[in-house]
């Protein structure tokens, strides 16, 4: 059964081709014990396997996925929650070798303007393979501050500032300290892992790297030191983006998403405090000062809502639409590498810092974005936030394919940019060209479910 | 038409005598003898030449606003031969009433002084000092030890010194009528009913624009906001302070409402403010006040721990702080009801000579006072800013919240507005909670002494608070708390318990004002 081609309505791809079966019931699995849980225990029809059934849906942890995806079969109708690689975009030294891939193909085919809007990470380098890189970076800034990052940690473990070439050299002879001084033996070996510009990386080989040293990667990041801070403290934000596919790719910006503050005031003189200096709810929880009432977390509203008072409507516009153009770009850059199977989806959690004048960077992005809850609001966002994802994979094959907006999800990309107007067409360049993106904008997700299913239903109806 | 007159000219030399002392009087000198080495002034038509520069410079919008401000402020003169306690309060039993509670106040706090033997004020030594200065932008990061202090009184102590007001002239008899007030407050004051609140609040009618109704996701903006912003800005254009309070009685965009508060308030930022500012601080710095650990407990109970004012806890003590050294605070008690508590320097209790007002800006906080700042900091950034506002704020309005007085806008006429309101156009709701022992003022007390501040949600809240602005006037918290209960009627009507009327009730976050006012006010049945 084919569908004439709409050159403006461009479906997101649930339903290509053949007429997707409605199942009877749905098997989900999943390994979290959280707020996915309760949604996927809550969802009509759906039904719980555990050990080794067969499921139709599974939310999976990353260390599975790298065991067995590669011997498991799915058939088409099954969903799993991650894509085989999205380490190409997750891990911080990858992230960056494949944006910095993407903006010099990007300042050969659109010019350095366009290139410069990938501008939006802080400069990086991979250790120890980029280490004489990065002193040469240092020694033309000095004094600036520095931190230093484990490649494939979360919560903010094992990360430090430093400002001195000294405060890197004790570390080196602490922990990593084997790796460093057997590859400063072989200046050559690091010559040629840097000398490779295209960027590809064998994945199996660094695998293997790590199988021999049992040391990690770290990654030198340039520190932005002059963070936008409210009431004194500084912040990052935590947004949501589900990817569908990436060839095309299909992206969907949920409305709601968090600010976490950290729990003590911002100043450059105690980069030793790493309490001040993280503002990851994990390791905020372990500062002196917290106290579990507080929470420390604005939601975006709130957030946006603060900006609109203090600044011109135009300038909170420009910092939004900074900020789609990150999740754009980023997702952009790994378009080519990350296998893109029509089993998987992901939602990411993206952390974005906003600086003095506005500008947003992206400090990494998760694959696994915490799903517990830190209260009953975030209790709730979180919750709401998996119902629509739900909603969006669509298992129950409810949707057309043609929406725009599911839940709290607007979509964002879709193999191009998406217009808020309804029925225009979705070219960039047009007058009215509105970006379909409502980050921290009101999220009336239950009145628009309803009317959408209702909808839904009756095209459904009509069409039997 | 004499008396008239006669009354203007009074009030226009009142006005000129207080201005006459303020900062602007001595820019428009300056700025006068400048002018003259302007080439369109000509000494034969001096005056009018400087009359005609001012308008053009903008000076005279300032006067303008200057004297709009001081007949917003300053009740108008009553009768020349009113003594000095009418401006504060006309009537004597109201007046003996908030003289007996200031006494209890007093007496808890000369307690906890003995208590904990802390005197109410000392000079803290240098090392202190040093201290206080480096950390003055992390006070919060300070943990006193404060479990022995206590906040010298909440709002519902306080409620029940209002319940028992009488007025000794006013004999109603004991049987029961209809006409029998079944709330709490029991003194016969006048206050509005819907029509005349119909009246009043004219901006807010079903047929006006407002902002918290028409300018939410579904109402294209053509329609309405996009006109209103344009106006807002043009009002800024202009500076004119007037026109501002018309302007925002239909609300304000966010983006211009820290700049159209400013100039309601007419707060200017000149230098000399900043200086004074920074001479508050000086004095915070170099004193140690007993009320200073009053407003850290009532920081750390409140503020701190709500989920959006957490943020700013360090602008509050920085700014409460300084408030309670402002002596140019104390101006205010010549309209307000309460006077400033006095203290002896040691040893010279009762020599007039040896007395100093306590604190120094006359105000003694009570538990949940530091919520009325909280709300500003999502205005302002600068700390003398913020603090400017704030007081202004005070002086204007908030003072009325805990002091007991006949005033219309004064907490005792709030609560007596609501309970009316409630018992005229909710009788069965009203009836059924005083059945159950849920009398409705006990519920909504909190909410009204604290101008809704921590009840509702921020953009909400300030919704509101620009009304307060707008109709000079603190009416609307009263119909606020009765459309809430309106709202939550069916609700109501359920419960069986004090506990379970005060649960219903809990949460507020989620209302929006702007709709429950309009339709408590204009799309009610009556």
């Amino acid at each position: 059964m084919s569908r004439p081609k709409n050159q403006n309505y461009k479906s997101h791809g649930s339903s290509k081709g053949k007429e997707r079966e409605q199942r009877a019931s749905i098997r989900f699995k999943t390994t979290l014990m959280n707020t996915l849980t309760d949604v996927l225990r809550n969802r009509p029809g759906w039904v719980e396997v555990k050990d080794e059934g067969e499921w139709d849906f599974y939310w999976c942890d990353v260390s599975w996925l790298r065991e067995n995806f590669d011997h498991t079969y799915m058939d088409d109708h099954v969903r799993i929650s991650h894509f085989r690689n999205h380490y190409e975009l997750t891990r911080k030294n990858y992230m960056v070798k494949n944006l910095k891939r993407f903006r010099r193909q990007l300042e050969r085919e659109a010019g350095k303007l366009e290139a410069a809007k990938c501008d939006f990470f802080p400069k990086t380098f991979e250790m120890p393979c980029e280490y004489h890189l990065f002193v040469e970076e240092f020694r033309k800034h000095p004094g600036i501050t520095w931190i230093m990052k484990p490649v494939a940690r979360s919560q903010g473990k094992g990360i430090f500032l430093f400002r001195r070439l000294k405060d890197i050299m004790d570390w080196r002879k602490g922990t990593a300290g084997k790796k460093f001084t057997s590859l400063e033996a072989q200046p050559v070996r690091a010559a040629a892992a840097t000398a490779n510009p295209s960027g590809t990386h064998d994945a199996r080989s660094s695998d293997d790297q790590k199988d021999e040293l049992p040391v990690e990667n770290y990654v030198a990041q340039r520190y932005i030191e002059n963070p936008y801070l409210i009431g004194g403290r500084k912040f990052d934000l935590r947004v949501y983006v589900l990817v569908m596919s990436y060839l095309p790719l299909r992206a969907w910006l949920y409305r709601d998403g968090f600010a976490r503050f950290s729990n003590t005031r911002f100043t450059l003189s105690s980069i030793d405090d790493q309490y001040v200096h993280l503002t990851n709810v994990a390791v905020q929880k372990t500062s002196p000062d917290y106290h579990p009432n507080k929470g420390c977390k604005w939601m975006l509203q709130r957030f946006r809502q603060y900006l609109a008072s203090k600044h011109s409507p135009q300038v909170v516009e420009t910092l939004f639409s900074d900020m789609d153009n990150i999740f754009i770009k980023s997702l952009q850059s790994v378009q080519k590498v990350i296998i893109s199977d029509k089993h998987c989806f992901e939602l990411y959690g993206y952390d974005i810092l906003i600086d003095q004048d506005l500008k947003p960077w992206l400090l990494e992005v998760n694959a696994s974005p915490s799903l517990t809850a830190s209260s009953q609001e975030d209790y709730e966002l979180k919750t709401c936030l998996l119902e629509d994802t739900l909603h969006v994979v669509d298992m129950e094959a409810r949707l057309t394919g043609k929406e725009k907006r599911v839940g709290g999800f607007d979509l964002m990309w879709n193999d191009g940019p998406v217009s808020r107007e309804e029925g225009a067409p979705d070219l960039p360049g047009m007058g009215n060209f509105v970006t379909n993106t409502h980050l921290g904008c009101v999220n009336d997700r239950k009145s628009q479910l309803q009317q959408l299913f209702r909808s839904l239903q009756a095209q459904k109806k009509a069409s039997s | 038409m004499l008396q008239e007159e006669s009354d203007l000219s009074l009030i226009i030399a009142q006005i000129v005598q207080k201005l006459k002392g303020s900062n602007l009087y001595a820019q428009l000198e300056r700025q006068a003898w400048a002018s003259l080495q302007r080439p369109e002034i000509r000494l034969e038509s001096l005056k009018e030449d400087i009359k005609e520069f001012f308008k053009i410079t903008g000076w005279e919008k300032k006067l303008q606003n200057a004297v709009y401000s001081e007949l917003n402020v300053y009740p108008l003169p009553r009768h020349p031969a009113a003594p000095p306690e009418h401006l504060k309060e006309p009537l004597v039993y109201m007046r003996k009433a908030q003289g007996s509670w200031e006494k209890r106040i007093l007496k808890s706090l000369n307690s906890m002084c003995t208590e904990l033997s802390i005197p109410l004020a000392r000079k803290r030594p240098v090392g202190q000092q040093k201290e206080l200065l480096n950390k003055w932008n992390e006070m919060g990061t300070d943990e006193p030890d404060l479990s022995l202090f206590r906040p010298v009184y909440a709002p519902k102590d306080f409620l029940e010194v209002l319940i028992n007001l009488r007025n000794p002239n006013y004999e109603n008899g004991d049987s029961l009528s209809f006409r029998t007030h079944l709330g709490l407050i029991q003194v016969p004051l006048k206050v509005k009913d819907i029509p005349e609140l119909k009246e009043c609040f004219v901006e807010l009618g079903l047929n006006t624009g407002q902002l918290g109704i028409d300018d939410s996701t579904q109402v294209p903006p053509e329609l309405f906001e996009n006109e209103h912003v344009r106006i807002g800005q043009k009002v800024l254009a202009e500076q004119d302070s007037a026109a501002a309070q018309q302007y925002i009685r239909q609300g304000s965009p966010t983006a211009l409402r820290a700049e159209l508060w400013a100039l309601i308030l007419n707060i200017s930022s000149q230098p000399e403010d900043i200086l004074y500012y920074e001479q508050l601080k000086t004095n915070v710095i170099q004193h140690d006040l007993l009320v200073d650990s009053l407003i850290y407990k009532d920081v750390k109970l409140t503020a701190s721990n709500d989920d959006y004012y957490f943020v700013f806890e360090d602008y509050l003590y920085q700014v409460l702080l300084c408030f309670s050294r402002d002596t140019s605070v104390l101006g205010h008690f010549a309209y307000n009801s309460a006077s400033p508590p006095k203290s002896y320097i040691r040893g010279k209790l009762g020599l007039e000579e040896y007395a100093v007002f306590y604190p120094p800006n006359g105000v003694i906080p009570f538990h949940g006072f530091s919520m009325y700042v909280a709300p500003l900091c999502f205005l302002y950034h600068e700390p003398y800013k913020l603090y400017q506002t704030f007081r202004e704020m005070y002086v204007r309005f908030f003072f009325r919240l805990h002091s007991i007085s006949s005033h219309p806008s004064g907490i005792v006429s709030l609560c007596l507005l609501f309970e009316t309101l409630l018992q005229t156009y909710l009788p069965q709701l009203f009836y059924h909670l005083r059945e159950i022992g849920a009398q409705p003022l006990r519920i909504s007390f909190k909410w009204m002494v604290r101008a809704f501040s921590g009840y509702l949600a921020t953009d909400q809240l300030l919704l509101l608070w620009d009304r307060i602005l707008g109709y000079n006037s603190l009416e609307i918290l009263a119909v606020l708390a009765a459309a809430v209960f309106a709202f939550r009627a069916v609700n109501l009507m359920e419960v069986t318990s004090l506990a379970a009327a005060e649960a219903v009730l809990a949460d507020l976050s989620t209302l929006k004002v702007m709709p429950l006012l309009q339709i408590f006010l204009f799309a009610t049945v009556t």
